[in-house]
């Protein structure tokens, strides 16, 4: 059917196909004119706007995209140019981003590392986007960062409150105004000895992945270091939908705390069950049992309904906050959208704004020179009060909020109280802290 | 040609034209026209057409040839990945050690899973690759990335980083993957009026690798051993009784197909150092399954066309919304406008899916052997036309055969 035999002729052939092959893609290592990755040139500049718009945190992806829709509408001057008049830096007019005008794409991250970064890719590669804004949820976070490190764009994170977003995987492209497990947890421990008392047991409940630990080993060292006493932490998959099981012992262990390191429907679930089980109605260790889940979010208090009053957490911004900021934001994103934002969608629309400040302050849209504009920048009036962009780790320092699900909501939307605005200076820490050391920031890449 | 005969001849210089000019083909439309939103001709999409069009080669030789349905070939893709960035990682960024070793440990766990599941056939088979795979899933996204032995780095998924040994890798090397110098990001962009064209060193190399994996595969369906499998698919059991072992024959190809999720594994990670453990869920093994039956089940190039039809909506479609919707109908009154739009909105951008469904139901309703069945009805419809053009004149009535 077939000759195998070698001949010399054949091999010669096969040889001189293979050598030209090889020699082939040495055309391609030519480097393009641009000085940096999507120069803009015409009279317009691309953002890429990448967030989950389907998948568990669908909800809060479009919230973003809804924040940073308008924030490109303020940025080009239309609207009534929101946190454009209450920032304290006044290098954007509302006239585009160093006069030409903003334009935007949207890709669907799925929540996935891979569908979040072949969207990115895409927006990068064929749109030509110069930032990518978005995401919710670490390991997009961080998959996304990497990525945009390797192709010389900046990256704006969105919701990502694992510790590794600026600690072990921290990136020198990469910026992140989020608030982190660490910081809830300086934050909620002092709330929580005031409220009860510094002589509790604690059970924890932490979902199975990478944001879980990290949050877990925050709790467990804010809370140890105020007196309170660690009784077990229970891993729980990431895919339950029902808790029972691992409610059922916490009863009998012994402890009078119950903490939920759980996010999204997973929260919603586990606190349900909690309830169900009667948790919060029983007295152990002659104490009133207590439930705290440290990372709340407006969507998963809406989720949670009923079962969320009295339970402690915390937030990163929360819309009622009165300073001048929060109140603009809050004005023009209700006027357009009839309610309030959630605090996903401020910081997506605080990142974006702070991008394009940056690129003006530079003077350039390289990713260079706005790294080095972002660097250590200190700012006010985007909420939360001044605000500082570490240059060591790129991570934002700012209040940080303890709320609390409201006994008596007025509202749909007034879900959550808050409890205390706790200073910056009480969550900052050392950029080598144990929890975030190892990571390597690297050098600016500009691409190209 | 190749020990081919002529129809699988022609079929592979087909696949090699359209692979190699794939940047060309997939760019009809000049830059910055209304139409370049459905342009696909960027390196990443590309690249993924050929990877995804691996996979669902691989998986064809498996389900199309024996019918042997796997719901669990994610998990090989997954493993392969894992095994390159792994390679990257400890030896250098060179692509050719991370897409060997990727081969070979899919190829292992794939004789692994198939020893067991292929105990079983039907929908039992069905059931155990997938719990498998799932079981897989579930050790990759937790119990293998704890602080204390950290294999697969969880959700965030695994990645080089700078402290990693690296033993191979030499001073002047890129930082990134590359073959021998040559970087897989690199691009040569090449503008042609309004018209830009892509050549990634990437795409080139995995278009390379397919059209070898794809003589392979026209090999593997034409020899004895596809033979073999084909009797598998019509009846296991007569087989048997004929005094036939089918067992080996059909773990052998459970593994060569395994070994092609993993060459695909690999090549995605070559192309993005990055592997998620998502790469490995039950969703990602179903899209396999969805491409190949898309395509044409049982057809050389029919899972090809499924991968590029799967992908081609995932990445162009979804990222439609409503203001490229509005900038399209800017022509029509503004109520007018507003009301397209409405129509339009719920299949496009987050909708892609929906769109993705009703499309793969009208294939399969109206088209059971997939896209290839659609392009032989079109070209039996267009020879028909000629050829009764040509036998007009005549007027003579002849036996058909």
């Amino acid at each position: 059917m077939t000759n195998k035999t070698v001949t010399r002729r054949g091999v010669l052939k096969s040889g001189a196909v293979a050598g030209a092959g090889v020699a082939l893609p040495t055309i391609f290592t030519a480097s393009s004119a641009a000085a940096y990755t999507n120069e803009p040139t015409g009279s317009s500049v691309v953002l890429g706007f990448n967030v989950p718009q389907t998948g568990p945190y669908a909800e809060e992806g479009n919230d973003e995209l809804l924040a940073q829709q308008l924030a490109v509408e303020h940025l080009n001057g239309e609207g009534d140019g929101g946190c454009l008049n209450t920032f304290s830096s006044k290098a954007l007019q509302g006239n585009g981003i160093l006069g030409k005008k903003v334009e935007f794409v949207t890709g669907d991250t799925q929540t996935k590392s891979d569908a979040a970064r072949a969207s990115a890719k895409s927006m990068i590669e064929k749109d030509g986007a110069i930032m990518i804004n978005g995401g919710s949820s670490s390991g997009v976070a961080v998959a996304v960062q990497g990525l945009c490190q390797e192709a010389g764009v900046i990256f704006m994170a969105g919701l990502t409150h694992a510790n590794d977003t600026t600690g072990k995987d921290k990136k020198a492209n990469g910026f992140r105004h989020f608030f982190n497990a660490y910081m809830s947890g300086a934050a909620l421990a002092p709330v929580l000895a005031a409220e009860m008392g510094k002589e509790r047991r604690a059970y924890h409940l932490t979902a199975d992945y990478n944001w879980g630990w990290t949050q877990e080993e925050s709790i467990v060292a804010s809370t140890e270091a105020l007196g309170w006493e660690t009784v077990n932490t229970v891993k729980t998959p990431l895919a339950s939908t029902d808790f029972s099981s691992y409610i059922a012992p916490v009863l009998n262990s012994g402890a009078d705390v119950l903490v939920l390191n759980h996010y999204g429907g997973n929260m919603v679930n586990s606190l349900t069950n909690a309830i169900q089980f009667g948790l919060l109605d029983k007295v152990a260790n002659g104490k009133d049992f207590k439930i705290v889940v440290p990372l709340y979010s407006e969507l998963m208090a809406a989720g949670a309904g009923e079962n969320i009053k009295g339970v402690l957490g915390s937030m990163n911004w929360n819309w009622q906050l009165q300073d001048e900021g929060t109140k603009a934001f809050v004005k023009s994103f209700g006027e357009k959208y009839g309610k309030p934002p959630s605090n996903s969608a401020q910081t997506c629309y605080a990142q974006t704004l702070l991008y394009a400040d940056a690129c003006e302050r530079a003077g350039t849209f390289n990713p260079c020179g706005v790294v080095e504009a972002l660097e250590d920048f200190e700012f006010d009036g985007l909420g939360n009060g001044p605000t500082w962009y570490r240059g060591a780790d790129h991570q934002c320092f700012k209040d940080v909020l303890v709320v609390r699900g409201n006994e008596n909501p007025t509202n749909a939307y007034d879900t959550l109280e808050i409890v205390e605005i706790t200073p910056r200076a009480q969550v900052e820490y050392d950029p080598e802290h144990p929890m975030f050391a190892g990571g390597d920031l690297g050098q600016c890449n500009p691409g190209a | 040609m190749l020990g081919l005969n002529k129809k699988d001849t022609s079929l592979l210089i087909i696949v090699a034209l359209l692979t190699l000019l794939a940047p060309f083909i997939l760019n009809p439309f000049p830059e910055g026209s209304a139409m370049a939103q459905f342009n696909a001709g960027y390196p990443d999409l590309m690249q993924r057409f050929v990877i995804f069009g691996i996979f669902a080669i691989g998986f064809n030789i498996l389900f199309g040839l024996t019918g042997y349905l796997s719901f669990g070939h994610a998990a090989f893709l997954g493993v392969g990945s894992y095994s390159a960035v792994w390679m990257f990682k400890l030896l250098s960024y060179n692509v050719i050690p991370a897409i060997a070793l990727s081969v070979v440990v899919a190829g292992v766990f794939s004789l692994l899973i198939g020893f067991v599941s292929l105990r079983r056939s039907g929908i039992y088979f069905s059931i155990l690759t997938l719990a498998f795979a799932q079981m897989s899933f579930a050790l990759a996204y937790s119990v293998l990335s704890n602080p204390k032995f950290n294999l697969t780095n969880g959700e965030t998924g695994l990645q080089v980083y700078a402290d990693d040994p690296q033993i191979l890798q030499g001073a002047n090397a890129p930082d990134l993957p590359h073959l021998f110098g040559l970087p897989m990001r690199a691009t040569y962009t090449m503008d042609v009026g309004a018209w830009s064209f892509d050549f990634n060193a990437g795409y080139y190399l995995c278009a390379v690798i397919m059209m070898v994996v794809f003589y392979l595969a026209i090999r593997i369906f034409r020899s004895p051993f596809g033979m073999m499998l084909r009797a598998v698919k019509s009846n296991q059991q007569r087989m048997n009784y004929t005094g036939l072992n089918s067992k080996p024959y059909t773990l052998a190809a459970f593994v060569i197909s395994g070994m092609y999720a993993g060459l695909a594994g690999g090549l995605m990670a070559a192309m993005d150092p990055l592997a998620g453990a998502e790469r490995m869920q039950w969703t990602a093994s179903g899209e396999v399954v969805l491409m190949t039956i898309l395509g044409g089940t049982g057809t050389l190039i029919g899972p090809v066309l499924g991968a590029g039809f799967i992908k081609y909506f995932e990445n162009i479609f979804s990222k439609i919304n409503d203001n490229v919707l509005h900038s399209w109908f800017a022509f029509l009154p503004d109520g007018l406008e507003d009301a397209v739009v409405f129509l339009i909105h719920p299949f496009i951008g987050k909708g892609w899916h929906l769109t993705l469904g009703i499309l793969f139901m009208l294939v399969v309703i109206y088209l059971p052997g997939g896209l290839v069945e659609g392009g032989q009805r079109l070209l039996n419809r267009l020879k028909r036309k000629k050829t009764d053009a040509d036998d007009a004149p005549s007027g003579k009535t002849e036996p058909a055969e």
